[in-house]
């Protein structure tokens, strides 16, 4: 359905992707993945035909997006980031309009469909000026179902929406990638692991990792993380754990609990509280953190790769893992 | 062209919702009845010396003026306000040709243009009844074709420039700017000579827009109209094709 080779796109002398290929299938909801910046949102205007890549080629449905264009607009909803609305229109105005210029029949009882789908039927007098956030997004969800397109295009398509309305959008993209192909970004790491059947991490233009949100966490997950806290100033507690088998990349954390990484299917905390005992610590605590897609992403679309030693990662990760810690802290 | 009918449609009826209709008809309005009534107290009190009433003419000529000044306010947001909001990003990815959008922007302005023009039939119609037998309605006629094709090219300029920003304020000033230069044009050919002077006076509106002043419809100031809006508006959809290879 969407097929993608080498796309490549510069603004003035910045690249913003840089040679991208993927593609999906019907059925298939693709989760794209990045910091801001990343290229997600020029990625999405080239597939639906707002502007043009400087080298590569795509497809969907078979039409290249910049010779057949038309063709590729008409089979494509599209959800843009910021969601264009004109706010004197009503809701059901704004519709028709939109219905008219994609010269659908019985635009009046589609609109009042999709309305229904996005639970916006009682709203649908309203001016667009008088709704919140959260309805805007849906009048704009409404806007790229409307003629039942064969690919759905969302960017960011649960922002600013509240707890209830996210987890209804989530069920209706699911609902809809069963018969369709939808590429939606986000940078809501659980909702690609919620929605997508497959998550691609874009960072600085290019894809750093493809695959199933599952595989992904398996992979990193392969490696339990656990933080040990014990009573005082931890000095020498590094060689201690150093003689453990079954530890690696043990880290000194700013708040004097230590962290490392379990060697899979080797569970060895009881080895561990025995031997910080046996030196003389009193230990106060020790607990695993689960490695959610959230640290996949922020390991896979650092700055610069680090050498996985000890020393020079212990700085660098501190930044990340402050959140952590207040978590951690929370809990106690 | 269902298309074209579409986005001229919505064009027509935003004039409606937004103050911008209101203000430039009231303007509109206010600037040619002042003209009005100041021609016929004028002449009536002249009515002793000179019987001669005043022509029917004396609507159009001020009506040029205040279409200069006006067009490129009907026209400033038309095209810089899609790409202000983000909804040219929802044109532009819906089936609809680049050259439809620009065409029914433009038939927008011109359909609320024509209707104002409509509206301002009210003095000849006056000036109809205060003169004995009644005026002559044929260079009347010819007058508002004169300023409805008149309209239309410098709506085209208006569009056209609204495309190549996306703020209305900048939008209105330089198209004011086009128009005017445009206008203005013909001072200068005393000043030039050879092929400048042949372009200057071929592109002098206010030549082309006499003969219909006079009462005479040539079909050759008609074309030369039509052939100015289908320019600007082919350079519109050029500007808007531009935007996506930015």
């Amino acid at each position: 359905m969407i097929q993608v080779e080498g796309l490549t796109k510069d603004y003035g002398k910045r690249r913003a992707i840089d040679n991208l290929s993927f593609h999906a299938e019907q059925g298939d909801i693709l989760g794209f993945l990045g910091p801001n910046g990343a290229g997600k949102t020029t990625t999405m205007r080239i597939l639906t035909g707002y502007m043009p890549p400087t080298a590569g080629r795509a497809e969907i449905a078979g039409f290249d997006v910049v010779e057949q264009s038309l063709e590729v607009r008409r089979r494509v909803g599209y959800l843009p980031e910021t969601v264009p609305l004109y706010p004197e229109m009503s809701v059901f105005e704004y519709l028709k309009f939109m219905g008219e210029l994609r010269n659908l029949r019985d635009i009046e009882d589609r609109v009042d469909e999709v309305l229904e789908v996005v639970h916006m039927e009682e709203r649908s007098d309203s001016y667009i000026g008088s709704l919140s956030k959260g309805m805007r997004q849906r009048v704009g969800l409404a806007q790229a179902l409307l003629h039942k397109p064969e690919v759905l295009i969302l960017d960011e398509p649960t922002i600013g929406l509240d707890p209830t309305q996210i987890i209804d959008v989530r069920n209706l993209i699911r609902e809809l990638g069963k018969e369709r192909t939808v590429l939606l970004s986000t940078h809501i790491l659980s909702e690609a692991q919620q929605v997508c059947n497959r998550v691609l991490i874009i960072n600085k233009g290019r894809i750093v990792v493809e695959d199933t949100p599952e595989r992904l966490q398996s992979r990193l997950a392969g490696s339990q993380r656990v933080v040990l806290k014990v009573r005082g100033e931890p000095d020498g507690l590094e060689t201690v754990l150093g003689k453990v088998p079954g530890i690696s990349r043990v880290n000194l954390r700013p708040d004097n609990t230590l962290e490392f990484e379990l060697t899979p299917g080797q569970d060895v905390r009881p080895d561990v509280a025995r031997a910080v005992i046996n030196s003389g610590f009193d230990l106060l605590e020790l607990h695993a953190i689960d490695v959610s897609l959230e640290d996949i992403f922020v390991e896979l679309t650092r700055e610069e790769p680090q050498p996985p030693s000890v020393s020079d990662d212990g700085e660098e990760e501190a930044a990340f893992d402050t959140d952590e810690i207040a978590e951690d802290e929370v809990e106690e | 062209m269902r298309n074209i009918w579409t986005i001229a449609r919505r064009e027509y009826k935003l004039f409606f919702i937004s103050p911008i209709a209101y203000v430039v008809a009231f303007l509109f309005m206010l600037v040619l009845g002042l003209f009005f009534s100041l021609t016929m107290y004028g002449s009536i009190s002249q009515m002793a010396y000179s019987p001669t009433a005043p022509s029917p003419q004396m609507v159009i000529s001020p009506m040029v003026t205040i279409l200069l000044f006006t067009i490129p306010a009907v026209t400033m947001r038309t095209i810089a306000e899609e790409q202000r909001s983000g909804t040219m990003e929802l044109l532009l990815t819906a089936p609809v040709r680049d050259w439809e959008l620009v065409l029914g922007k433009w038939l927008g302005s011109f359909l609320f243009m024509a209707s104002l023009l409509l509206l301002t039939g009210v003095f000849p119609l006056v000036l109809n009844f205060m003169v004995k037998p009644g005026i002559d309605f044929g260079p009347v006629i010819a007058g508002y074709l004169g300023l409805l094709l008149l309209s239309s090219s410098m709506l085209a300029i208006g569009v056209m420039v609204s495309a190549l920003f996306a703020n209305q304020i900048a939008a209105f000033f330089i198209s004011l700017g086009v128009v005017l230069a445009l206008w203005l044009s013909n001072q200068f050919t005393s000043y030039v000579q050879g092929f400048w002077k042949t372009l200057l006076d071929f592109l002098d509106i206010i030549t082309h827009f006499v003969s219909f002043y006079r009462g005479t419809i040539a079909l050759k100031d008609v074309v030369f109209f039509i052939s100015l809006t289908a320019l600007f508006l082919f350079f519109g959809t050029a500007l808007v094709e531009w935007r996506r290879w930015r």
